[in-house]
Formats: structure tokens, C-alpha cells, sequence
């Protein structure tokens, strides 16, 4: 089984996002993966390892699309037990979903994986697109917004669960497939490679943390840096970001001291009961 | 004959309300593309739909085939996409719900086109705006390709009216359905008598303070009182507490209620990006400092053991009269 896991870096979440003059401003950040892709690089590797640990059956290549430094995230998921990495220079400015999803094809085409896992969602553009757009591309089966997944022990199919609106949707899709995961995937018995792990196989309820001893393998890895151009990816973007600006910010509001305060406000203030 | 087409979700007999304000939004973009707005419905069995989706749009095409039961992005989409490129439209849009995100992406890819994600406004012909990085901030884009595709957020675009009057069903035949090897096994839906999270006036949502279950019940009794939708934090739906399908946020429902109850939960930003268009938020917290606070138009810095049974007891009087 050869997983190929998209990885995007992403500022992070709980810094204070500065927005001036139409832009977002960026230069003090700190980097990290994005979560949802942290959860991919877990899921990869929980379906080619056996959950009592020791044996392993496959390769888990993790791609980005960005900047020199994404190398560190790279890193990251190397350390985590990824077993190769591809950088394929790129900035958030001169890329749209569509011109990821078309580089990832063609990565796609020359490492030929059995099966692409990504995250559901980039948490900075919020677009959740570039696996269904990536899907589309290769003519592949797309399973979205994954809660769990069970890969069949012949390894040409999978059993999975996604997250919907009214509940949870079971699926059973043909591979090679384009998965994206949601939160819920990195759940203890979410994830299952049948020819290596059975029914009671449980992992720990987290994606899990890079190792000293990983991190030292890491070091030693393949990182891959690839120029675009020799993907053949190239042509104008289809979406282009015009600005960003500030949310309207919400009027300040007041502390109440009782129910009773609570409940005449909402009443005779706020009109809403 | 530019036109704009819409996705439309059915049950086997109606439309969803849940694409009401795609009907909306796909309004909205026929005044800058011209030409009508037609809904797209697809599915098995689903002519009596149509014909109650037909009640909101100029025509309605209708893909009726016993291999379309459920939504498969791998079968929808290329109906979409043929759809699109035949009829000469130049806009696609659905609302943002499960099977919109899954469906649309994959349609746009087919057709070379660039896609806006959960729009909230529709600024041109091409341009529109969304919410980024969690809701912090207001991002405009712009697709430069003829033909452009967005998904709408259900909570933005007002619930569309019916037409003056009612479109007619064109149905349409369909040869054959490639699903590519994907195949739905089954729906586990929640069960539920309570209003949709997406469109209930009042959302009551506990987080992890509320403990568990137990504490879960306590607020089910206020929610019910209110007649409003329940809700949950990632935390209280990753310890069991709700269903995973109530999780209000960045990557759960977003809901936009006149009343927003936030009971132990510390409002991080992933939460407030799913509800800070509320209408009134009320957040009753113990710790003084949840930044649950900052978005409160009414807070109370107590625990919920003190205040909900109280809060019970207020509103069975009001009821009564
Ligand atoms: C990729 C990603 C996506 C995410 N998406 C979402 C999302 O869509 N929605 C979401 O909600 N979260 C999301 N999260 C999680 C989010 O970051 C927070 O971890 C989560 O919202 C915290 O839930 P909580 O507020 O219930 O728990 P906590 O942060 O633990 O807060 C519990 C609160 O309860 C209060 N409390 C405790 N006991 C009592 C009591 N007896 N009475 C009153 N108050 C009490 C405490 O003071 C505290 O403020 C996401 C995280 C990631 C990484
Ligand atoms: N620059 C990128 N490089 C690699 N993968 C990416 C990149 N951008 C997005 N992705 C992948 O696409 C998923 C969905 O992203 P998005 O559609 O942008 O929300 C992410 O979780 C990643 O797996």
C-alpha cells in the first residue's frame, strides 16, 4: 500500500490574525501543518502499521506545495513516521485550489500511489476543495470528509465513514481514491488496514507526537525539492484573492448577575423571548 | 442563452429547505449573468420533487435514474458539469451543505472552472466574499474563468420565496451512470424532533463543562423549552456527549440563530467562526476570563449546575403564562 499524503502548511490558528491595508499580514507568524493534514500523515500511517506496532507494510510519502521553509512541516511528518517527502516550490500568492489540485495530479501520475489521504480542509483559505477538485482530475472515486476508514485486506478497496449533515454516511469505494479526513479520524478505532490489523485493533485517541528517535530519522529521509515547472503545471489562476479585511467586529456586551437579570434582559432589552 | 444553474436537494417528494438559499444566491447571480435561473434536480424517483422544487425556479431539469439514489459526487458532478456546458450557463451554485462541498469541487473540475467555497455575498457577475482563516477575517475573491461556481452559506442568503409562477420539468434522460466503484452502504442518520441546527431560531450549545451525558440531558430540557435546535463544541461531541453531526464551527455547522445560548464552553476561535453571526449570544461560563466572553452580548459567570436549573424554572413560568 503507497499512501501519497498532500500536506499544506498553515499560520497558526490561535495567533492573533493581523489584516492591514487589504492583506494579511504574515511576517510574524509561526508555521505549523494543518491540522487536518496531521491528521492524514496519523491516518496513513496507522494503515500501514500494524496497531500492536512493530510490523509495517507500505510507504507513506507526504508533498507539499510551498515555500523553501515548509520543508520544517515536512520534517514534521517525516519524524512522525512519513517515509519520504516532496517539496514543490510554491507561495499562497501565485496558487488557487485548482493549480494544487493540478500539480498534486501530476505527482500523482509519477509516484502512482494506491491512495491519496488528505486533510478535508486548509484551516487558513478554509476551501475545501483541492481533493474533490483532485479527484475530479485523476477520474478517481473521492471519499470526503472521513470519520473512519477500513482498507479491505486485498488492498483494492476500502469501507468508510463521512461526516454529513444528517449523520454519518457509510461508503464502500474502489481504489486507487482520493480521501479527505475529518476530526473524528484520529479516534481510536477509526482507522484499519484489515491485512495487517484486526477487528480489535486501537490506537491512541491523538495523532501522535514526533519521537526523539524520529526526529533523528527524519534527518536522515529524502526531502525532495521539485521546481513546477517540471510538472508541466502552469496557465493562469482561476480564482485570485482581491483583499481581505477585518470581520465586522460585535458590540460589547454586558455581564449579568442572576438568572432573573438574564431573563428580563433577553426579554424586554433583546426582545428575543 | 446564458443562464445560472442551481443544485437542488430533494427528499423524494420535496425540496430541502437547505437549498433555499441557493435558490437565492442563484438569484442573485442571474442579475449579473442574465437569463433564468434553473434548478437541477437529481436522484430515483424523484418526479413529484421536482415538481415541488419547480415552484422556485424558471425550469428545472430533472435527473431521475434508479442508479442516482444517493448523492455520489462521481455521478452528480459530470450531470452537473453536461448540464452546465449544454444548456450554455455560466454560473453553478449549491448550498453549502454536505453534499454541496462534496459535489461542486468535482463539478468545477470537470468544467475547467474556478470555484468560490462558502460565499456569504455576491459582489458581481464573478466576484464574491468569504469568510478565511476561521472567520477572522473577510476575504473578496474573484474567478476568472467563464464559467464561475460557488457554494452559499445556508446562514447568509435568506430562505428563497416560490416564483410568481411555478418553472416546468424537463426531464432528462440519462444513459448510463459510471459511479467509478463507489457505492453507498448506508445512512446512520441522528434521529432528532428538534429543528435543524442550520435554520432553528434558538441553538442551545454545551461544551465540555457540561461534563457528560447526564449534564447534556439538563440542557436538552432548556433547548426543548425554547423549541431551539442543540448544538455541541468539538469537545463535547469527541467525548460522546452529542452526536458529531451537532458540533457548531469552523468545521462543523455553521448556525446564525436571533438567540445563541453558550453554556461551559470556553469559545475558541474554531467555535465562534460556526455562531458569532448570532443574532443575541448568551454565554453562561464559570472562569470570568473564557474568551466566550468577548462575543457575549449577555455573559454569566457562573456554572450551569447553579444557573440552568433556574433558567428551567424561569422559562416554565414564562410559558405558562
Ligand atoms: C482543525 C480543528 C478544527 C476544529 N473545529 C472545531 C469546530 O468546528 N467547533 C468547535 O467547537 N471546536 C473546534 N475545534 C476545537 C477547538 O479548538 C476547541 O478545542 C473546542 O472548541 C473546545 O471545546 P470546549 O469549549 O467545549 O472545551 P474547553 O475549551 O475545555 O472549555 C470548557 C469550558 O467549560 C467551562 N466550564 C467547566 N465546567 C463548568 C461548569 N460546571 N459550569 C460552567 N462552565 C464550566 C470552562 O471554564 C471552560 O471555559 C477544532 C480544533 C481543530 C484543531
Ligand atoms: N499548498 C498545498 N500543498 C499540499 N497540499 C495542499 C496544499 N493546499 C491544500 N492542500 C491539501 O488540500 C487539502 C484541502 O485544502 P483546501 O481545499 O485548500 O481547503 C488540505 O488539507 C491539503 O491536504
Amino acid at each position: 500500500m503507497k499512501i501519497l499524503v498532500p500536506c499544506k502548511r498553515v499560520p497558526n490558528p490561535e495567533l492573533k490574525l493581523k489584516i492591514a491595508g487589504g492583506a494579511v499580514e504574515l511576517a510574524d507568524t509561526t508555521w505549523q501543518l494543518n491540522p487536518f493534514d496531521e491528521y492524514a500523515v496519523e491516518t496513513a500511517l496507522r494503515l500501514t502499521e500494524n496497531y500492536k506496532g512493530g510490523e509495517r507494510s507500505g510507504e507513506v510519502v507526504v508533498a507539499s506545495i510551498g515555500p523553501k521553509d515548509t520543508a520544517t512541516q515536512l520534517r514534521q511528518a517525516l519524524a512522525m513516521g512519513a517515509d519520504r517527502a516532496i517539496l514543490v516550490a510554491g507561495d499562497d500568492a501565485t496558487l488557487d485550489a485548482d493549480r494544487v489540485a493540478r500539480t498534486l495530479r501530476a505527482l500523482v501520475e509519477s509516484e502512482k500511489p494506491d491512495l491519496v489521504v488528505m486533510g478535508k480542509q486548509a484551516v487558513d483559505g478554509d476551501d475545501n476543495q483541492v481533493g474533490q477538485l483532485l479527484a475530479g482530475y485523476l477520474g478517481w472515486p473521492q471519499a470526503t470528509f472521513l470519520s473512519a476508514i477500513t482498507l479491505a485486506a486485498d488492498g483494492k478497496s476500502a469501507t468508510v465513514c463521512r461526516e454529513v449533515d444528517t449523520g454519518v454516511e457509510e461508503r464502500r469505494v474502489r481504489l486507487p481514491a482520493v480521501a479527505t479526513v475529518d476530526l473524528r479520524i484520529i479516534n481510536k478505532k477509526a482507522v484499519r488496514n484489515a491485512a495487517l490489523s484486526g477487528p480489535d485493533a486501537e490506537w491512541e485517541d491523538t495523532q501522535r507526537l514526533a519521537s526523539l528517535k524520529g526526529i533523528m530519522a527524519a534527518k536522515k529521509k529524502e526531502l525532495k525539492e521539485i521546481a513546477p515547472e517540471s510538472l508541466g503545471v502552469s496557465g493562469d489562476l482561476l480564482v485570485k484573492t482581491l483583499r481581505h479585511d477585518n470581520p465586522p467586529a460585535r458590540k460589547a456586551g454586558v455581564k449579568v448577575a442572576s438568572v432573573e437579570e438574564l431573563v428580563g434582559k433577553l426579554h424586554t432589552e433583546a426582545k428575543v423571548m | 442563452m446564458a443562464a445560472t444553474l442551481v443544485l437542488l436537494e430533494t427528499t423524494a417528494t420535496n425540496l430541502r429547505s437547505s437549498s433555499l438559499p441557493a435558490v437565492t444566491a442563484a438569484r442573485e447571480l442571474a442579475k449579473h449573468h442574465g437569463g433564468q435561473v434553473v434548478g437541477v434536480v437529481i436522484g430515483a424517483g424523484v418526479g413529484s420533487a421536482a415538481a415541488d422544487a419547480a415552484r422556485f425556479v424558471d425550469k428545472v431539469l430533472c435527473f431521475d435514474h434508479p442508479g442516482l439514489a444517493s448523492a455520489l459526487a462521481e455521478t452528480w458532478a459530470p450531470l452537473l458539469a453536461a448540464a452546465v456546458k449544454e444548456g450554455g450557463a455560466s454560473a453553478l451554485v449549491a448550498s453549502a451543505t454536505s453534499i454541496g462541498k462534496d459535489v461542486l469541487p468535482r463539478a468545477a473540475a470537470l468544467l475547467g472552472a474556478g470555484m468560490a467555497s462558502d460565499v456569504v455575498k455576491v459582489l458581481s457577475a464573478k466576484s464574491f466574499r468569504r469568510p478565511t482563516y476561521a472567520g477572522n477575517a473577510i476575504t473578496d475573491v474573484e474567478v476568472t474563468t467563464a464559467v464561475v461556481v460557488c457554494t452559499a452559506r445556508q446562514t447568509e442568503f435568506a430562505a428563497a420565496a416560490p416564483a410568481a409562477s411555478p418553472g416546468a420539468v424537463e426531464n432528462r434522460t440519462v444513459a448510463a451512470v459510471g459511479a467509478l466503484g463507489s457505492e453507498f452502504v448506508a445512512l446512520h442518520a441522528t434521529q432528532s424532533a428538534r429543528p435543524d441546527l442550520a435554520e432553528a431560531r434558538v441553538v442551545v450549545s454545551g461544551g465540555r463543562g457540561m461534563k457528560d451525558k447526564a449534564g447534556f440531558k439538563v440542557l436538552e430540557e432548556l433547548t426543548d423549552l425554547l423549541g431551539g435546535a442543540l448544538g455541541a463544541s468539538r469537545a463535547a461531541c469527541d467525548a460522546g456527549m452529542a452526536p458529531n453531526d451537532l458540533q457548531v464551527g469552523q468545521t462543523g455547522k455553521v448556525v446564525a440563530p436571533d438567540l445563541y445560548f453558550a453554556v461551559a464552553l470556553s469559545g475558541a476561535i474554531q467555535h465562534l467562526a460556526g455562531m458569532k453571526s448570532s443574532k443575541v449570544i448568551v454565554a453562561i461560563n464559570k472562569d470570568p476570563e473564557a474568551p466566550i466572553f468577548q462575543v457575549a452580548d449577555y455573559g454569566l459567570v457562573a456554572t450551569w449546575e447553579a444557573t440552568l436549573p433556574a433558567l428551567i424554572a424561569e422559562m416554565k413560568k414564562l410559558k405558562a403564562g
